[in-house]
């Protein structure tokens, strides 16, 4: 048997070295991993995948280690019929943009969850992603998936405004905030609300938390309380404590309602496309450079560089040349002329 | 092929709450390019094993001002191997009297790096350890 095939049976019989291989491989993007997931994939398609995104500091480490452990702590029949479900936690962290290295804490909050053989915690770097996750997040919690998790977490970086990634790569989308986190016109802005199925105000200890809640709500109601594109969910406003663990059943029930939601009104298997949509466009955009690349002359890509900078062609022109191996189209033959023209 | 990202796993074993010192090394193996699980105080060696299995790392460094050094070092050495990661580098920083240096590099501890070590001299050791694994045929 090959490498990759031993590797996949490893991680299908549940051996968590092998899994912790495999998600390596992947992340590095190494041919190995991929020709594993490939044998792995008919097994995908099987977890509830939640994403859990908000601002740095609104708790998500600690409240995404309270969702583990409520999880963990009995039988959700619609998960798993005859055990607590496997619960799996994808924590991904920023990677400095200057030395390329990262520091992943999010562990330090999670220490509950050590020594219970059905979660797997991993952590990510972003890697120089933007939108919130890592590149390969994605391909990870499938690997995860297919492993047998029958809930996959995913924490997001520390989020702003843009960051809403996420929201094609969850089945439901948890958006965090905490008491005294900007008024209402930060709350109507795009962006990150839009994406949420579930709100919660955490540190709801805190003073300010009643005010926190009263602004979403206001917020959502002036959206229509829509919940994204979708009109018959209504987009639930709670309150929890992730240090002592207080409303986090309500969560936990909540989460389940939206999963049955979604299975009852066929957005699952829509957003289940959405998902694949996203993972195959991906993946296609960068195949399709790599293989571009690979197939120019030497020296081409810089000369074309070269003629950008110095103005004598626009980037729209240099794909369309790039691409076509023709000149230049009419318009971008103007452009020179008018320069050439402007020039003498 | 490009060299896979170093991964190391910064735990505090034991009971002595301290961890100026595991943050600073984190802090400089980040700023060496490397991602640094950090996963705060008082961890047992139990789940400091663990950590470094799910998290796939190449090294793991021990941060320990308490003394128990030689009872926390054997049982994380005895644990990664018995989880199939024996290959997995272990370094140890902290207070650790002269006596005991040798007793720990029998253990297989790469290296031990006490007060006044410059973080570069520690960057640049682990950088060596980890990659010098990632060239050899694997275990």
């Amino acid at each position: 048997m090959s490498d990759h095939a031993e590797l996949a049976q490893a991680v299908r019989e549940g051996q968590r070295l092998a899994l912790a291989r495999l998600l390596s491989l992947i992340e590095n993007e190494q041919p190995q991993g991929e020709a594993a997931l490939t044998e792995l994939y008919p097994l995908t398609g099987r977890a509830y995948i939640v994403g859990v995104t908000g601002a740095p500091g609104t708790g998500k480490s600690s409240l995404v280690n309270e969702l583990a452990k409520t999880l963990r702590a009995k039988i959700y029949p619609g998960l798993h019929a005859s055990r607590p479900p496997a619960v799996a936690i994808v924590a991904v962290d920023p990677t400095s943009p200057f030395s390329g290295g990262a520091i992943l804490g999010d562990r330090i909050r999670m220490r509950d969850l050590a020594g219970d053989a059905g979660v797997f915690v991993r952590s990510m770097a972003s890697r120089g992603s933007l939108g919130g996750l890592a590149h390969t997040t994605s391909s990870v919690a499938d690997a995860l998936d297919a492993a047998g998790f029958e809930v996959i977490l995913i924490e997001t970086v520390g989020a702003g405004q843009a960051e809403v990634d996420i929201a094609r790569h969850a089945h439901t989308t948890l958006v965090i905030e905490s008491p005294g986190m900007g008024d209402d016109i930060q709350a109507i802005k795009a962006g990150i609300l839009e994406i949420a199925d579930l709100l919660v105000v955490n540190k709801a200890d805190l003073p300010g938390a009643e005010n926190a809640v009263r602004v979403l709500r206001a917020a959502l109601d002036l959206a229509g309380n829509t919940g994204g594109a979708e009109a018959r969910w209504q987009v639930p406003i709670l309150q929890a404590v992730a240090t002592t663990g207080q409303g986090v059943p309500t969560l936990v029930e909540a989460l389940l309602r939206h999963r049955e939601y979604l299975q009852a009104s066929g957005l699952w298997r829509e957003r289940g496309q959405q998902r694949a949509a996203a993972a195959l466009e991906a993946r296609l955009r960068d195949r399709l450079a790599e293989r571009w690349h690979a197939a120019q002359p030497d020296g081409r890509y810089r000369e074309i560089l070269a003629r950008i900078v110095r103005r004598e062609l626009s980037p729209a022109a240099a794909v369309q040349e790039m691409l076509e191996d023709e000149p230049a189209p009419e318009a971008a033959k103007r452009h020179l002329a008018a320069r050439a023209g402007a020039r003498r | 092929m490009i060299q896979p990202t170093i991964r190391v796993l910064i735990a505090k074993p034991g009971l002595d709450g301290h961890d100026r010192g595991a943050k600073v090394i984190a802090r400089a193996l980040r700023d060496a390019g490397m991602e640094v699980i950090y996963t705060g105080l008082r961890q047992t060696p139990e789940m400091i094993a663990e950590a470094a299995l799910q998290e796939d790392v190449h090294v793991v460094g021990l941060s320990i001002l308490s003394g128990a050094h030689m009872a926390l070092v054997p049982r994380v050495v005895e644990l990664l191997r018995a989880q199939g990661q024996g290959q997995v580098h272990l370094f140890v920083g902290g207070i650790i009297p002269d006596e005991d240096l040798p007793k720990l590099k029998a253990l297989g501890v790469e290296d031990i790096f006490g007060p006044g070590a410059s973080t570069q001299t520690i960057a640049a050791r682990v950088r060596q350890v980890a990659e010098g694994r990632a060239q050899s045929p694997g275990p």
